[in-house]
């Protein structure tokens, strides 16, 4: 009895520290890798951003004037998706904003638009998706150009020319494909609207994010 | 007298994780639809399989044989979890495009199943190569798979080079042919299957071919063995 007691007190104090070393392991890789990653994240971000919003549009720094946007019927999400400000000379001359379409073939499909004070589309680009790939993946920019025709397309309230070729509109849907380029055009669509309709509201809105990132 | 050739045969062909014990086939099946992000899995599992045979086999004196498995995985998920980091610091694309598939290495039998197979019960050079070959042989199969796939799926090879190996491998990128519309069913999952039954049948005829060509050679040894004994 007492010999069992002592194998597994010693097998427990074992393995007790072995997570203290391994724990310490990650702990110790996580605090040199930290600011490498943050600053990837950064990157990234910031290497999206100058795809949507053009960057002779604005001087401001674009990745830090993050606002939080909600609204789940015109951006697809009950969370809380960023919006970013781009301003010249401290007036906000357009926004690049996050917005899900939810009914993509194969689950959300995220994407982030950029949208001048004109409603005139400065890019559209996707984020995260997990569209078929070789027919649904063309939205992305590595696999097909298709996404760059929104650039510089001009939005009017009602448009019904806002749809694909299929259903009467003015966008390409793509070979194979056309629940994706459907639903996609119409999230934009939706996005285009949302930040018409709040415009004033997201320019001064206090909802800063991107402070306190971690 | 060295183990060294027989571990690497063992790695390498006879015992090879991926083409014999068909160990971790949810990576090897959905990451190799492209050559890059094949590579990529690849050096990340042979990373963390060195590793972890290293440390298992360090620790293989100290660890009573209740506990090793817990302690194992322990080791393993630390490892994991290291390269993770790593990969997400020095590779940000890579990480991008292998996702999950990351973290799942954890869950790949080959890395525990060394760690308890060989690594437990051999020196720390010898769990080092182990390791290694494994390694080596389940990135083998994982980029033959992955190029397989591209070739025949995108008509590409190394597209998105640039992602694992930097800026200057953009230019990696081979257009093989020309086509308009992916060939889905070798991007798609049964593609995978399909493309990696024809490579396990192909080992087979291999080691059968190399069977039928044995006899002679083992009977020449045999005849010499029975000269130096009389001898």
């Amino acid at each position: 009895m007492k010999l069992t007691e002592n194998l597994m007190l010693k097998n427990g104090l074992i393995l007790g520290i072995f997570a203290l070393l391994c724990t310490g392991l990650v702990a110790l890789v996580n605090g040199m890798t930290k600011d490498t990653i943050y600053q990837q994240q950064q990157q990234q971000l910031k290497s999206t951003l100058t795809q949507v919003i053009p960057d002779d549009f604005h001087n401001n720094d674009l990745v830090n004037a993050c606002v939080w946007v909600n609204s789940p019927e015109l951006l697809g999400s009950k969370e809380d998706l960023p919006a970013y400000i781009a301003k010249q000379d401290n007036q906000p001359v357009a926004i690049a904003i996050e917005a899900i379409a939810p009914d993509g073939y194969n689950g959300e499909i995220k994407l982030i638009v950029g949208i001048d004070n004109n409603n005139q589309l400065l890019g559209v680009r996707t984020l995260t998706h997990q569209e078929t790939p070789g027919l649904g993946d063309k939205i992305e920019l590595r696999k097909s150009d298709w996404v760059t025709t929104f650039t510089n397309i001009q939005w009017t309230t009602n448009d019904n020319t806002w749809a694909v070729k299929k259903d009467g509109g003015k966008f390409d849907q793509f070979t194979g494909a056309t629940i994706t380029p459907r639903a996609y055009v119409k999230a934009i669509n939706n996005a285009v609207n949302f930040v018409v309709q709040n415009r004033k509201g997201l320019y001064q809105s206090g909802r800063k994010c991107g402070e306190n990132h971690e | 007298m060295s183990k060294y050739p027989e571990i690497a045969k063992q790695g390498l062909w006879n015992n090879n994780p991926g083409l014999v014990q068909l160990l971790g086939l949810c990576p090897l099946l959905a990451v190799t639809a492209t050559l890059t992000n094949a590579l990529g899995l690849g050096l990340a599992t042979l990373l963390v399989l060195v590793g972890s045979n290293i440390l298992v086999s360090l620790v293989r004196d100290f660890v009573p044989k209740e506990i090793r498995i817990p302690v194992f995985v322990m080791i393993i998920a630390t490892l994991v979890t290291c390269v993770q980091l790593l990969i997400n610091a020095y590779a940000y694309g890579l990480y991008l495009s292998l996702g999950i598939f990351l973290p799942l290495i954890v869950t790949n039998c080959v890395i525990i199943g060394r760690a308890e197979a060989f690594a437990s019960r051999n020196s720390l050079a010898h769990s080092a190569f182990d390791g290694l070959m494994m390694g080596i042989g389940f990135t083998l199969v994982l980029v033959v798979l992955g190029g397989m796939r591209e070739i025949i799926g995108q008509g590409t090879l190394f597209a998105g080079a640039d992602l694992l190996l930097g800026e200057w491998a953009a230019s990696l990128t081979i257009h093989v042919w020309q086509v308009d519309n992916a060939f889905l069913l070798a991007i798609l999952p049964p593609g995978a299957f399909i493309a990696m039954g024809l490579l396990i049948a192909l080992k087979n005829v291999i080691d059968q071919k190399i069977e039928q060509a044995a006899p002679k050679p083992e009977a020449s040894t045999v005849t010499r063995a029975r000269i130096t004994k009389v001898s």
